[in-house]
């Protein structure tokens, strides 16, 4: 999996899908229309200023509310290459894994962290580095099961591969 | 040690003896379903897996209710998809506007979903299922096209919360006055990950209808699934809507919760969720001078008759105030019906409220009933996060139907003793 390593931007606790992607724009699912809007009501300037790689470090409860799976794909389309958070609502966990968005649960990493820090992350190994402040910390790592998800490039691409399989054992 | 209800559903459709909280399994599914905003974007994956058909045309139930009736050019596309898959793949269970309902009110009132079942829904309030004792979760689009292909889902078993409810409830106390002071209570990640269990001798005696009102809010303490033991309420109203056979679990006595709650339901009064989390609640009388623009009842959460009946019982003869618009959106056509023989729908009319074909639009800011900047709105439905009604610098506070329908008339956030005066029952 890639190191990835970004500037960093920070939100608080149960940042809501209303906020990551408000239902006002939810009448298309085209990823780049969507990113136009992504965290338009925690933070109306947020799309324009987010650049490509940049990580996005948020409380507990990151993603509560809706099912909406246009929440994991706004961020994703923005080209925010990384979310880690004190926690995420469960929703957008599984939607995030199924759509090959990178994600991290690491409190500690989440506590120290500054907006314009820089980030960098080893998914592989689940390691969250603060570059400014030169410290490391430890996230808590996949469960084997979703690793084979993401390994397959997401939810669709593991079933593809079981249906493959079956048919192959007929 | 034995299972919750939860364990016992989940163990069962896994073709185990028992499951534990923590494991991870892969189980086929009794009913998938999608709306107008989520299954569009299942159906574009859907196509991208490359099989043919959908496992069962008869166990997905696509339910075009959130922007409908359409609400702009790009709503009605994507409703057009959905229509147009359902017809190619011959999807039993499209409803189309005017026989349509909200997916959460519908799919009950048909007897798609039952006590025993596993279902999965590309709609986090997926959840109000649980009131039947089914096994119910809200996911997104993509876990949405995958069952559509295999049947299947996969999830970790979730610990359970058990909340036992004990003591009468005090006048104009509803199911959405619990649910409200629950979450209130224990936050809106309190059950993370979990499932709610609501049991005790209150919720059992409660209506049908008051339990799909605190089931649908589990999610809104982060919870996978809200769930009541079925019983003789649960099977009257299940009896004559199954098309299918049904079975009911229960939970163990010496089943392993991660915790137990107990509430004392006679010391609630009506509950209020300010903004802008539904954990922001107070009881009624901590409601300082909160004056409202627009009153909204109705929803997955409260578009039920029960719901109708109570709002109507206090709207009779009066007049919503002048400053005030009042929305009423019955949850599907069979209950817009049946307000409609019962007189309801007469009395909102009268007492000056708007009232909707059934739709989702208000709740999420969708249409019928967006706020403006610096507006504010007491709504039956169930989040208030900002903007979640319209302009993000608009506001929404939660109430049950009782205390909407009194606001309505007040003008501002009142208790239905205030209207009805003391000694009536809710």
């Amino acid at each position: 999996m890639r190191q990835l390593k970004g500037k960093i931007w920070v939100f608080g606790d149960d940042i809501d899908t209303d906020a990551i992607i408000p239902a006002r724009h939810l009448n298309t699912s085209v990823p780049r229309e969507l990113a136009l809007h992504c965290m338009e009501d925690a933070d109306p300037t947020f799309a324009e200023k987010v650049g490509e790689g940049d990580i996005i470090v948020a409380g507990g409860n990151f993603g509560c509310g809706s099912s909406r799976e246009h929440a994991p794909i706004a961020i994703k389309a923005a080209k925010v290459a990384c979310v880690i958070a004190e926690s995420f609502a469960r929703i957008f966990y599984r939607n995030a894994i199924n759509i090959g968005l990178p994600i991290l649960e690491c409190p500690e990493a989440v506590r120290e962290a500054k907006e314009g820090h820089e980030v960098a992350v080893d998914l592989a190994r689940g390691l969250v580095s603060n570059v400014t402040l030169q410290r490391t910390y430890n996230a808590v790592a996949f469960p084997e099961f979703m690793q084979a998800i993401i390994g397959a490039g997401g939810l669709i691409d593991f079933v593809k591969e079981g249906l493959e399989e079956g048919s192959r054992h007929g | 040690m034995g299972m919750t209800i939860t364990e016992k559903i989940l163990a069962a459709h896994a073709g185990k003896d028992e499951v534990r909280a923590g494991e991870l399994i892969s189980i086929p599914v009794d009913m998938i379903l999608g709306n107008d905003v989520t299954a569009p974007l299942a159906i574009q994956e859907f196509e991208r897996i490359g099989v043919k058909t959908v496992f069962d045309p008869d166990k997905i139930a696509l339910v075009p209710d959130h922007f409908t009736p359409n609400k702009d050019i790009k709503s009605a596309e994507q409703v057009k998809i959905m229509r147009e898959f359902a017809q190619r793949h011959g999807i039993t269970n499209y409803f189309e506007i005017g026989r349509m309902g909200i997916e959460h009110c519908l799919l009950p009132e048909l007897g798609l979903v039952l006590p025993g079942d596993v279902v999965i829904g590309a709609d986090s309030h997926t959840c109000t299922y649980g009131a039947l004792g089914a096994f119910a979760t809200g996911v997104g689009s993509t876990d949405m096209a995958a069952a559509m292909a295999t049947g299947e889902a996969w999830f970790r078993v979730p610990a359970t919360l058990r909340l036992i409810y004990y003591g009468k409830p005090r006048p104009w106390v509803s199911g959405k006055d619990l649910i409200l002071h629950t979450i209130g209570r224990i936050g809106v990640d309190g059950a993370r990950y979990m499932a709610m269990e609501f049991a005790g001798e209150t919720v059992a005696g409660l209506s049908q209808d008051g339990r799909f009102t605190m089931a649908n809010m589990a999610i809104e303490a982060g919870a996978k699934n809200g769930v009541f033991i079925p019983d003789a309420i649960t099977d009257e109203y299940v009896k004559a809507r199954a098309r299918r056979s049904y079975k009911f679990y229960t939970s163990c006595a010496d089943a392993d919760y991660a915790d137990i709650i107990e509430i004392n339901v006679s010391e609630i009064e009506p509950q209020v969720a300010f903004p802008h989390l539904p954990e922001n609640t107070r009881g009624i009388s901590d409601v300082a001078d909160v004056t409202i623009d627009q009153v909204v009842i109705g929803s997955c959460t409260n578009g039920r008759m029960e719901d109708l009946r109570v709002a109507a019982s206090i709207l009779a003869g009066r007049q919503v105030a002048s400053h005030v618009r009042l929305i009423i959106f019955p949850g599907t056509q069979a209950i817009y019906r049946e307000a409609l023989r019962e007189g309801l729908l007469d009395i909102f009319v009268a007492a000056g409220a708007a009232v909707s074909t059934p739709t989702c639009g208000p709740c999420l800011g969708g249409h019928m009933g967006v706020l403006a900047k610096g507006e504010r709105a007491l709504a039956t439905t169930n989040r208030n996060f900002v903007g979640r009604m319209g302009h993000p610098e608009s506001e929404v506070y939660l109430s049950s139907p009782a205390v909407a329908a009194a606001s309505a008339i007040a003008g501002r956030i009142t208790s239905p003793e205030a209207i009805m005066g003391k000694g009536c029952l809710g």
